[in-house]
This record gives C-alpha cells, sequence and structure tokens, in this order.
C-alpha cells in the first residue's frame, strides 16, 4: 500500500488520487448516508424473499407472498365483480321497467351501461352514440325497430339480419335496380318525390311522376305518408333524420341496390343483466320512449 | 467538567460561575463531527414562565380542539373543526369550506404568510422561540427528562454513569412517558379529519382504518425523535424558516442580544481588575446563559442562526444581574439600531461591522455609560413600542388586514347555491325527427346550506326552448324542478331543445338559472346551445 498522505490544511487524509494538482480527501460517509444504505441492503433482501425477484430460465423464484402483478389484477376482477355481484343479481331478477323506477339500480345500470357500450357497441354506433352513415344514431328520437325499453332490449338482445339468432330482426328492402323492378328514369322519379315528401327541394314533375311508383311499390312497408313501418325496420321517409343521407346520390343508390344493416346478437355474449344495463344506458340518451302499455 | 467553580468575589454575591462550552458557538463545530449532546439547564424568571403559559395554550389548542362539539343540524357533522376528506367538506366552527372554495383557504395561508412577516419584522423570531411545536414539544420531552433525571448537572452525571438498575429505571420511564406524550400528538392529529368520539374508540379497539394507524405512528415517530434525540438539530439544519426569517430582520427588530457595551469587558475577577485600574463591565463570565441554552450557543457572540430567541438566557442573567445587585438587561430584547447607537456611546464608534465583532470590546470603556454613583446613564438607548412601528409594519398591517376584510366579505356574502354546467361533446348536438335540435348538458347543483331545498331550473335567452331530465318519462317542459338533500350536489342530464324556426345560429349563447323554490335565491351560469353548420349565418 503507497505511503498515507495528510492534508495540511484539514489534517484529513487524502485518498492518493490527484488531478491537475488537487487531491481528493478521504472524508468518511455522512452517517445519515451509510445508515440509509446498510437499511436498504436489508429491506432488499427481505424484498427478494417475498415478492418475486430472481429471474430463472422458465418465470422467477415466487417468494413467501406468490404475488405477481397478474395474480394480484385476477384477485382484483374478483373483487370487483363479486363488489357488483348483488346489484346485477338484483338486475337479473328485475323487470325493466321497475329497474328503470328504483333510482340507485337505474344509476347503476346507466353506468354500467355506458362502459359496456364503450367496449361493445362504440365500433359501429361511435363513441357518443351519434351513429354514421349506415348505422343508426341512438341519441334521437327516430327508431328503426322501436325506442321504448322492451323493444331496445330485444333489438340488443337479437341483433338485427346476422343470420345466427332465430328472433333477430329480420327484413330486406328488394333491389329494385339490381333485378330491374324499377327503370333507372322511374327510380330517379321515386327520389324526387321523397324528396317532396320531406319538404326539400325538389322537382315538382319528376315527383308527381315518382308518386304512383312509390304508392305502388313502397307504402307497403314505408307506409301511406311514408312515415316508416317499424315491424319491417322500414325508415321514416319524412323526417329530418336519414340512415344513409338525404342526398339523391345516396337516395338512388339505396332504392337500386340497397344496403342492410347488420348487428351482431349479444345474449350469448354479454348474459341478461348486462344487456338490461346497455338498453337502459341506449334509453337514458335522450330518445327513448315509453312503453308501449302506458 | 461541570463542577461549579467558585470564585471568592462572586461567591460573596451568591453567583455560581459555570464550566460549560457552548456546543454550537462556531469555532466548536466541526463539518464531521457527531453532534454533543446539549443539558440545559433549568431557567427561572418572567420568559420562562410565558413559555410556560404560551406551551399550556399551544398544546391545549392543539389537544382540544377535535373535540369540540358544534351543532350544524341533522345530516352534518356536529365537529367544530373537521377536515372531511371522504366527503370533501372542511368544516371550522360555522364556516362550512367545499373543494371548490379553496381559495378560502389560500387567502388564509396569505395571510399567515403576512402575519409571519409581520411579527418576524417587528418581534424577531418569536414564532422559533414560543410557539413552533418543535420548540413547544422539545420543552416538554425536556420536562419530562428532567423529572426523571434531574437538571443539568445531575443529567451529565448519569449520562456518564455506568448502566446499573437505577440508571435505567430511571431511562426507562424517561422514554415510555416520551414515547407516550408521542402517541396521543400522532393520536391528536388524526382526530382533525373524522369524528373524534368514535375514532378514539375505534383506534382503541383496532376497528379504526390503516391508514389512521399508520399516521399515528408516522408522527408518533417524528414526535418522539424529533423531541427526544434530534432537537436543535431540527432547527439548524432541517428547518427552511429561520433562513427565510433572517432575511426580513431588519435593525429595527427585535432580537436578543448581548448587550455588549455593558457587558464589556468581561471579567471573573473584576475587583482586582477594578484594583489595578483596569475596565470592567457587567458580565461576570458565569456562563448562565449559555448553561440554559436549549440550541447550545453563546448569545454573547452575538446574533446567530442558531437563535430561536427563546429568551431563557436573559432569565439566566437577570437572576445573577440581581444577585450581583446591578440593573437586568445585560442580554435583552433589543434592536440593532438600539444596540449601535449603545456601543457608540460605550467609545466602540465604527461601522456596524466593527460594532458586532468582539474585536471591538477593549475599546470600551465602562464609565461612559456609567454615570459617578454608577448609575446607567439616561443617555442610553432604549427600545420603545414606537421604534417597533414603522413603514414596514404598517404596510404588512394593511397588507393583512385588507385580505382578512376581504375574506369576512366574501364570507358573509357567501352563496350556498351554486351551479356547474357542462355541456356534451360526443354529441354536441342532436337532429330530431321534426328537425329540431338537442343539446346536452351535465348540470350539477350544489346546496350547500343545512337543509334540503327545492329549485327550479330554467334557460333564459333562448326562445321556445324546452327540457327534460334524461331518464324522465315526461314531455319536455319550459323548466324542470330539482329536489338537492342537505349539503349534497346533484348533478343530472338535461336536455334541451330548440325548435328550427327559433336557431338564429350555430352557437347561441345563454344562461341556465336555478331558483329556489319560493325564496329569492338563485345563480346563473353561462353555457352555449350548439347547432349544425347550417344554421351560420
Amino acid at each position: 500500500m503507497a505511503e498515507q498522505e495528510i492534508d495540511e490544511v484539514t489534517g484529513v487524509q487524502t485518498t492518493g488520487h490527484e488531478w491537475d494538482g488537487i487531491k481528493e480527501l478521504d472524508n468518511p460517509m455522512p452517517r445519515w448516508w451509510l445508515w440509509s444504505f446498510y437499511a436498504s441492503i436489508i429491506f432488499s433482501i427481505g424484498y427478494m424473499l417475498y415478492y418475486p425477484a430472481i429471474p430463472l430460465l422458465e418465470g422467477s423464484t415466487m417468494g413467501y407472498s406468490g404475488k405477481t402483478n397478474r395474480s394480484e389484477l385476477k384477485l382484483e376482477m374478483a373483487a370487483a365483480s363479486s363488489a357488483k355481484a348483488e346489484k346485477i343479481a338484483l338486475l337479473n331478477n328485475t323487470e325493466l321497467g321497475d329497474i328503470q323506477k328504483n333510482e340507485d339500480l337505474s344509476r347503476f345500470a346507466v353506468a354500467g351501461g355506458s362502459s359496456l357500450f364503450k367496449v361493445y357497441c362504440t365500433q359501429c354506433h361511435g363513441s357518443g352514440a351519434q351513429g354514421a352513415p349506415g348505422y343508426p344514431n341512438l341519441n334521437d328520437d327516430d327508431w328503426l325497430w322501436g325506442g321504448d325499453l322492451e323493444t331496445i332490449y330485444t333489438t340488443i338482445k337479437h341483433g338485427v339480419r346476422n343470420g345466427e339468432d332465430d328472433e333477430a330482426r329480420e327484413s330486406q328492402m328488394p333491389s329494385f335496380g339490381g333485378d330491374e323492378t324499377l327503370k333507372r328514369e322511374e327510380i330517379t322519379a321515386v327520389v324526387e318525390y321523397v324528396m317532396k315528401l320531406s319538404k326539400q327541394d325538389h322537382d315538382a314533375k319528376l315527383a308527381a311522376v315518382g308518386e304512383p311508383i312509390f304508392a305502388e311499390q313502397c307504402t307497403a312497408c314505408h307506409g301511406d305518408n311514408a312515415t316508416g313501418g317499424r315491424e319491417f325496420g322500414a325508415p321514416n321517409l319524412v323526417d329530418a333524420i336519414s340512415l344513409y343521407g338525404h342526398t339523391r346520390v345516396t337516395m338512388v343508390s339505396q332504392i337500386s341496390k340497397p344496403k342492410h344493416g347488420v348487428m351482431p346478437a349479444w345474449i350469448e355474449k354479454l348474459g341478461e343483466a348486462n344487456i338490461k344495463q346497455l338498453a337502459i344506458y341506449v334509453h337514458s340518451l335522450g330518445g327513448g320512449e315509453k312503453a308501449k302499455s302506458e | 467538567m461541570s463542577e461549579t467553580v467558585k470564585e471568592p468575589e462572586a461567591a460573596a454575591s451568591g453567583v455560581e460561575t459555570l464550566d460549560v462550552k457552548p456546543v454550537n458557538a462556531k469555532e466548536n463545530r466541526a463539518l464531521y463531527e457527531a453532534r454533543k449532546k446539549i443539558h440545559p439547564k433549568r431557567a427561572e424568571g418572567f420568559f420562562r414562565k410565558f413559555k410556560w403559559f404560551i406551551m399550556a395554550i399551544t398544546l391545549a389548542v392543539y389537544y382540544i380542539t377535535p373535540w369540540l362539539r358544534w351543532d350544524r343540524g341533522s345530516g352534518s357533522p356536529d365537529q367544530a373543526v373537521l377536515l372531511d376528506l371522504e366527503n370533501r367538506r372542511f368544516y371550522f366552527f360555522f364556516i362550512e369550506i367545499w373543494p371548490h372554495e379553496f381559495y378560502y383557504i389560500a387567502g388564509l395561508l396569505v395571510m399567515a404568510g403576512i402575519g409571519l412577516f409581520l411579527i418576524t419584522s417587528t418581534l424577531g423570531r418569536a414564532w422559533c422561540g414560543y410557539t413552533c411545536p418543535q420548540t413547544v414539544w422539545v420543552d416538554l420531552f425536556l420536562v419530562v427528562e428532567r423529572f426523571f433525571e434531574g437538571d443539568r448537572n445531575a443529567r451529565i452525571k448519569l449520562d456518564k454513569a455506568p448502566m446499573n438498575a437505577s440508571k435505567f429505571g430511571k431511562r426507562l420511564s424517561k422514554h415510555i412517558v416520551w414515547i407516550l406524550i408521542a402517541i396521543s400528538t400522532g393520536g391528536a392529529w388524526v382526530f382533525y379529519f373524522a369524528d373524534a368520539p368514535t375514532l378514539f374508540f375505534e383506534l382503541l379497539f383496532g376497528h379504526a382504518a390503516a391508514g389512521y394507524y399508520i399516521t399515528v405512528a408516522a408522527l408518533a415517530g417524528a414526535t418522539y425523535i424529533f423531541g427526544g434525540f434530534m432537537r436543535e438539530q431540527v432547527c439548524t439544519y432541517m428547518c427552511p424558516w429561520p433562513r427565510i426569517q433572517i432575511a426580513m430582520l431588519d435593525e429595527n427588530s427585535l432580537t436578543v442580544t448581548y448587550n455588549a457595551w455593558r457587558g464589556e469587558n468581561r471579567a471573573r475577577h473584576a475587583k482586582q481588575m477594578r484594583k489595578k485600574g483596569e475596565p470592567v463591565g457587567d458580565c461576570v463570565d458565569c456562563n448562565a446563559c449559555v448553561a440554559v441554552c436549549p440550541m447550545g450557543i453563546d448569545i454573547r457572540d452575538g446574533q446567530q442562526l442558531e437563535c430561536i430567541t427563546c429568551a431563557l438566557c436573559i432569565d439566566a442573567c437577570d437572576n445573577v444581574m440581581e444577585k450581583l445587585g446591578l440593573e437586568k438587561g445585560l442580554i435583552a430584547y433589543s434592536t440593532l439600531d438600539e444596540y449601535t447607537a449603545n456601543m457608540q456611546l460605550a467609545g466602540a464608534s465604527g461601522s456596524i461591522t466593527d460594532i458586532v465583532s468582539s474585536a471591538v470590546y477593549p475599546q470600551i470603556k465602562p464609565d461612559r455609560i456609567r454615570d459617578k454613583a454608577g448609575k446607567l446613564k439616561d443617555t442610553i438607548t432604549h427600545t420603545t413600542w414606537r421604534t417597533l412601528f414603522r413603514p414596514r409594519t404598517y404596510v404588512y398591517m394593511a397588507i393583512y388586514s385588507a385580505i382578512g376584510l376581504a375574506l369576512a366579505v366574501v364570507m358573509a356574502n357567501r352563496n350556498t347555491l351554486e351551479m356547474n354546467i357542462i355541456h356534451d361533446r360526443n354529441p354536441l348536438f342532436v337532429t330530431l325527427s321534426d328537425g329540431s335540435i338537442r343539446n346536452g348538458f351535465e348540470v350539477k347543483i350544489l346546496n350547500m346550506h343545512g337543509e334540503p331545498r327545492t329549485f327550479r331550473v330554467e334557460t333564459t335567452g333562448l326562445t321556445n326552448a324546452k327540457m327534460k331530465i334524461s331518464g324522465s318519462q315526461k314531455s319536455p317542459t319550459e323548466s324542470v324542478i330539482v329536489k338537492v338533500e342537505t349539503n349534497k350536489m346533484r348533478a343530472l342530464k338535461l336536455f334541451v331543445t330548440l325548435p328550427s324556426d327559433d336557431i338564429t345560429s350555430k352557437k347561441i349563447g345563454f344562461s341556465f338559472k336555478v331558483t329556489e323554490q319560493g325564496k329569492d335565491i338563485s345563480a346563473s351560469t353561462s353555457a352555449n346551445f350548439e347547432a349544425p353548420e347550417k344554421y351560420s349565418k
């Protein structure tokens, strides 16, 4: 070992390290620092024994606690669902209308329905349930199949034209252009007539030509006044809301070769209580109608 | 080490000269040295009595406050001072503050800050010396220490004695009482956050939430360590406040001062010195001031960062002066201005840096401040209340009272009804089948009152607007009636619909107005009615 050197000014031994004539003093570590250091070493031993710590070829040592982030998540999820269990059971056993009358349960259903909606429904209906061309807006008061609680519930439960559920909503608009039931000019005339019905700018002459065609071909489903028919999911054509758009282009296309919305049946995937929550949530968005019996 | 050195002359007047070193004096302080324990001697006198009084009041306020009751009617807690974190309310006697009214607390904090400026610029470090919890609890811990282990000399002896049954017993009793004080200190703290009587029994029988036990343990640990072991180190090394306060002191602020102009030249053998014709001051160098100092400094070294101005050295010195038959106040509350004037009177004329340094002590001539009969001359400057009141003081007082007054006015006119509006963002608006436009709003009505109340919500500034509460089966109406429980906030989803013909622009400004049924109390909040692009002018 090299000879010990004592710094003259401070009387402290140097480490022997020197940079440009500046020497490092070998002062002791502050005691609070040393103690914290020792304490953290002791703590780390306890930590290593208690928690998963040492990586192995597969996984790691599990520690005394056996806790991992994954196992904790599992526990937390179980705790969350058991905390909700009572309410869920109540939802299962309560009639839809009665759920809405129970303020507490109704609030629970709206909150639960809102989160379910965000996971399962926003892909088509949008995060605010505002819809998109071909996907109905659920906020407004225009309903294809009906807007009372029971009907919304049925639509969500069985879906629309999905070919899976026997009770799914079914209907089909003929492909007037595709199978040449109507000629191109006739379709244009019907469009002008629909434009007239919904009080928009239209060609009065063509509309007059379209009127008898409409009466013959369309009223069966859309009704004599074109106010729609909910038993077929046929849209109201005279109101301010349109599923595919109010323009001539969209209307011609929809009459010539109609598109048909499809919605899955959710009962298998979500179960009774969740469907009820979703129905109550959708009903609460502002367009919900009164139950038929009332 | 601690034996009293009896000087012939001092003994005659009953003054003991103590062998004590100020461990925290500048020359005794090394950076890497471990702390040297201080054994403060018990002081007696006016300031000690005053400090007992302050201690009794501050401790009583701290321990008793959570137990005071205040009737606020049913549905509200009856604890006079309560920080209800769970329900986010702060109760202070007749005042109840909601989280959004935090500006009251901010105002009080600003007042506290200005108050400290005011006190510090006039009375110096009065907070440190008398009311700071660290000072109060260290004092309390010292009382316990003195009770079991005796005063300074006995404690020094006990520290050096080998461990035996008697020493162990004394130490054990001391620590047990310390821990009990510490636990009750931590315990009292949590009572401010929950109903005190309920929580007391919950804590006692182990039913309270873990957070309470952790808080009590942490505060008890801090009290025990800060009060029992760290003591003056907390003030000197941990607390930022002394350093801030020093910046606020000026030449007119009161500080505990050793009046060197009458104390110097200090002498243990004054009579012999006088015989020789050498100038001798009042200080007999008995070290009584050093022995009582809880900070381990010598006040005769001048104003120091460590000094918390507890004034115990004033008591100690006054007792000595009394025995010597001299005027009290060799160590006294004084201002730098007063000290400078008197130093110059005593013959140490020069700059301030000179005056506060002990290098000028030999220049001091005791006969310049005392007349032939030995009385202090009238020309000596004395601090009066007049010197404490100066423009700076008035400015602080003006700001302090202005904020106080403003808070009082705001508090007196506090509205017990408030409304918050959040417009739905997605969707911004909804077109209904008849072409009318609907907007959704999250309306929050705050009933900050001791009774349930019924309100009417309506819009102003919209023509033919109809509204409906989400989930309600009723048809839309011009206004809705809402009941809000005592001291609660009620949130509702409100749909406002405007016929197409009444929409004048794609964004219409309007107000929601909420009025208490049958009363003149109302609140309103502005909002916008959003409509599709086609309505833009």
